[in-house]
């Protein structure tokens, strides 16, 4: 008799469902996936079962309305193990640029014909703010690699690793030159966590820090670095209060520069 | 000893073509992203003539010098580290059997290298790199492999750069040893010497000419001025009692302000040897590999222990970094682990300086 | 062939599980002839590797002369050790070593042997307890001091009681807290170095624990006059090569993987003291 295969559900919550992308756009590997687990629940790619119970439930968005509160606990009820992916999931995302701003009251009048069907809380929160999360992968969006990566882990019945040094170790691995020092570009490379393989500074382009901050980020010393790189105070702030604006310390830098503008 | 030799830059392609012709993939200095790159390099014209590189504290720059020099620069991120200590390597591949495993060694790649423009610094960051991986208990088949087949064609350093400080740790600008050829290049080509049996043979395949005294006279005063032009010192050969005496020093916190634990000075250090060990199962459940790659003491895995980071601050990071590099490296290997190539302080990118800092520890 | 560069197959003869998280693996290498060859020296450990997650560094917790096979005790505290539990009698893993230098048992022979161990420091030296009752006759008196946080946290109850029936052999053991009935002290082990019945002139002491716990049991045991070159230390360090290669185990100028995992006191004592490094 065949041993029943591990149960997988993806869920989705306020994301760009750029994320679940990590598994549809694996190719082969996402037929080698489908043979070793059962996909309960996977709306994007076309498996309806929210409820499920599941060995591994992987969540993509943030916290971001009222009822993602109830379903994020029915997900966490119904998963033995909840994998967060992406940075709207694992630090609330683009969409917690919103948090603690005043103004915010009142975008939703501002931007939508039809205010009154727009149910939102007042600050867009990482799923662990509101349930137990088993394992954090960053990015915006997460890789294939990392996706996988976890899941074959997983699968081997291990906790995958989660590595959390700079994007710098990996930009020197791979023999890129150093563009904050060859260019004096405004890169977060130094503060934010791996994973994108170094994907920007590899083509000559500052780090976004999509991949939110590394273990141990000096991020006051990288803002004053880019003040002296000539940065103007708004400018350091932007570089900071992006895709991970509510992940510390990138919230408690950025705001600080916001402010002192 | 033998009289010197002379090959004028009009030359210069018939030493990539010798050392082909023994075999040999070349490899040299290239400007490439703003930088000097070292890649596998078939015409002489690749060699980034003209250039001039200025170096500071977080900063690298080339420019486009009125000279028609190929080596009028001291150093790039990277020369010899990374092709005899890989960057990342498969060790093993361990795969499922029907009632176990199999493990399997990863094959290690031995196409020999010819390396053009080495630089002293570099020869002395080598001869640690092989002791430590070629000399103890346990020596490195994947290292070796790769240092094994190695041909070294030095360039003494003539320009140094404003973070160079070799001549302070002894270890430059003119390569001394351990090489197979040295140049020291001048307007319009270079003198030249074997310092082993392959070097000469390799010299009797190329069209040299005697050097003139002038010659070898502008060759020694080049060195000379490079030397004499260092501005950066390191204060003190042997820094192993005086650094392990402050471990508490108020600087460790001062420096850790500024420091961002990126782990670029330890990228960049062509002594540094620290590697970690990952493992990643195959999706299919057929089998895992296990590789290694480059680490530093400045990331987490460094300190890790079941469950415990041992050094959780920045200043405890940097501690370790320094008190390596500087003290208890002459425990390990009879001497400092620094060879003054500065690439640490032109790398940083908030241009954090080593000499600086030893010497603050020292006060 | 054994290298020490790619691990070889082992298959677990037997597992023991010691308390809640602790678990002893019997093991034999799948090819005998590397069995046959396999030396061991208790203190030295092997890099234990469950395919798919990983490497631990172990120490070695069966008698060296047992040939048959080899044992581990270990703690499921980390992703490899935690997946190691899940393993079975039967089941193939990975087996890189030994590594490093051992106990200096050689040394002790002739002298008290005064054992100390902090927690789980006890499995790198249950070897040398069971190493030195199977040879009682070339060592002088055997003193045994295990400290744990809790009581509950004390595996190999039973073999303690049972050692301390023995000639010439003392136990004693503390907790910091403890159950009801408890027949031991409380407090901390420190606190038992006094009650210690050795000869400080013709005495070796080996200590395994904490690194807080054995800068202290070193105070106390010079205080009673042992010379601190015959005190001996087993020392961690998150090792990944286990070669002196990586890196990662460096204590000042020493790579605890192959320098160690055992130091005299004096080699290692200003380091320790200093902790953070």
């Amino acid at each position: 008799m065949k041993a029943q295969r591990p149960r997988i559900a993806v869920h989705k919550f306020a994301s760009c469902d750029g994320c679940q992308l990590a598994f549809l756009n694996a190719g082969e590997a996402l037929l080698t996936l489908a043979q070793r687990v059962e996909i309960l629940h996977f709306a994007e790619a076309g498996w309806l079962d929210p409820l499920a119970k599941v060995d591994i439930a992987f969540v993509e968005g943030s916290i971001s309305a009222p009822h993602d509160i109830e379903r994020i606990r029915a997900v966490r009820e119904s998963a033995k193990f909840l994998v967060t992916i992406g940075a709207c999931a694992t630090a609330g995302g683009l969409q917690a640029l919103r948090n603690g701003v005043k103004e915010a009251a009142g975008w939703v009048a501002d931007i939508y014909a039809s205010p009154q069907y727009i149910e939102s809380l007042p600050e867009s929160r990482p799923v662990s703010a509101h349930v137990k999360v088993d394992l954090e992968i960053w990015g915006c969006p997460v890789t294939i690699e990392q996706v996988l990566g976890a899941t074959a882990s997983l699968l081997n019945g291990v906790t995958p690793v989660n590595p959390g040094e700079p994007v710098c170790v990996e930009c020197k691995r791979r023999g890129h030159a150093c563009i904050m020092v060859t260019q004096n570009a405004p890169c977060m490379g130094p503060v934010t966590r791996t994973g994108c393989g170094a994907l920007c500074p590899g083509v000559g382009r500052a780090c976004y820090g999509c991949f939110g901050p590394a273990e141990l980020p000096n991020a006051v010393s990288m803002a004053k670095h880019f003040e002296q790189a000539g940065l103007d105070k708004r400018e350091v702030a932007r570089r900071f209060l992006f895709i991970t604006s509510a992940a510390q310390p990138f919230a408690d830098v950025g705001r600080h520069y916001k402010e002192n503008e | 000893m033998p009289a010197s030799r002379f090959l004028p830059h009009s030359a210069l392609q018939s030493l990539l073509d010798a050392l082909t012709a023994r075999g040999y993939a070349v490899i040299a200095p290239q400007a490439r992203d703003g930088c000097i790159v070292y890649t596998e390099t078939r015409h002489a014209d690749e060699l980034p003539w003209g250039i001039r590189l200025e170096q500071d504290p977080g900063s690298s720059r080339t420019i486009k010098g009125t000279h028609r020099q190929a080596f009028a620069w001291a150093n790039g991120p990277q020369a010899l580290k990374p092709l005899v200590f890989a960057p990342s390597e498969p060790l093993w591949r361990i795969s499922r059997q029907a009632d176990g495993y199999a493990v399997k060694a990863a094959e290690t790649p031995q196409r020999p290298l010819a390396v053009i423009g080495v630089r002293a610094c570099d020869l002395a960051a080598l001869a640690i790199q092989d002791r430590h991986f070629l000399h103890g208990p346990y020596p490195d088949p994947r290292y070796g492999a790769r240092r094994e087949g190695m041909l070294l064609v030095a360039v003494n350093c003539t320009h140094p750069a404003s973070t160079c400080f070799c001549a302070s740790t002894g270890d430059g600008p003119e390569a001394k040893t351990d090489f197979d050829l040295a140049l020291t290049e001048l307007d319009d080509g270079f003198v030249i010497e074997a310092g082993s049996a392959e070097g000469e043979q390799i010299l009797a395949a190329l069209p040299l000419q005697d050097a003139r005294a002038a010659q070898v006279e502008a060759a020694a005063a080049g060195i000379r001025h490079a030397a004499e032009s260092q501005t950066r010192a390191i204060p003190g050969r042997n820094l192993r009692d005086a650094l392990m005496a402050r471990l508490e020093h108020p600087r460790w916190q001062e420096v850790a302000q500024r420091c961002l634990a990126c782990g670029n000075c330890t990228m960049v250090c062509p002594t540094c040897f620290c590697h970690a060990e990952t493992e990643q199962p195959e999706l299919d459940g057929s089998g895992s590999l296990h590789s290694r790659e480059w680490d530093s003491c400045f990331g987490e895995r460094h300190g890790y222990i079941h469950g415990k980071q041992l050094r959780p601050e920045i200043s405890q990071r940097y501690r370790q970094w320094l008190t390596h590099k500087l003290a208890s490296w002459h425990d390990q290997f009879g001497r400092s682990g620094c060879v003054g190539c500065g690439r640490c302080i032109a790398w940083c990118p908030v241009g954090i300086d080593i000499t600086e800092e030893a010497a603050a520890l020292l006060k | 062939m054994n290298s020490p560069h790619v691990p070889q197959t082992a298959r677990i003869v037997e597992r023991i599980q010691e308390s809640d998280d602790i678990f002893t693996l019997r093991l034999r290498f799948s090819d005998a002839a590397v069995q046959d060859g396999y030396r061991f020296a208790p203190g030295q450990f092997n890099m234990v590797y469950l395919p798919g997650a990983g490497e631990v560094p172990i120490s070695l917790s069966s008698d060296p002369e047992e040939r048959e096979d080899f044992a581990h005790t270990i703690r499921a505290v980390g992703r490899v050790t935690r997946g190691l539990a899940a393993l079975k009698p039967g089941d193939e893993i990975g087996m890189r070593g030994p590594y490093g230098r051992g106990w200096p048992l050689d040394e002790a022979e002739g002298k008290d042997v005064f054992i100390i161990t902090g927690g789980l420091g006890c499995a790198p030296v249950v070897a040398v307890i069971h190493y030195v009752l199977k040879r009682r006759e070339r060592f002088k008196r055997l003193v045994i001091l295990q400290g744990v946080k809790h009581s509950h946290d004390l595996i190999w109850r039973a073999s303690y009681e049972r050692w301390a029936q023995a000639t010439d052999t003392q136990v004693l053991i503390a907790a910091n807290s403890t159950e009801a009935l408890w027949p031991w002290h409380v407090g901390s082990p420190i606190d038992l170095v006094s009650q210690a019945e050795f000869d400080p002139a013709n005495a070796v002491t080996m200590i395994c624990g904490p690194e807080g716990m054995m800068v202290a049991a070193a105070k106390a045991l010079k205080a009673r006059g042992l010379n601190e070159a015959d005190i001996h230390v087993s020392l961690e360090r998150n090792m990944q090569c286990a070669l002196g290669l990586c890196g990662h185990c460096q204590l000042g100028g020493h790579f605890v993987c192959k320098d160690g995992p055992v130091f005299s006191y004096p080699e290692v004592k200003v380091l320790l003291e200093r902790g953070g490094l």
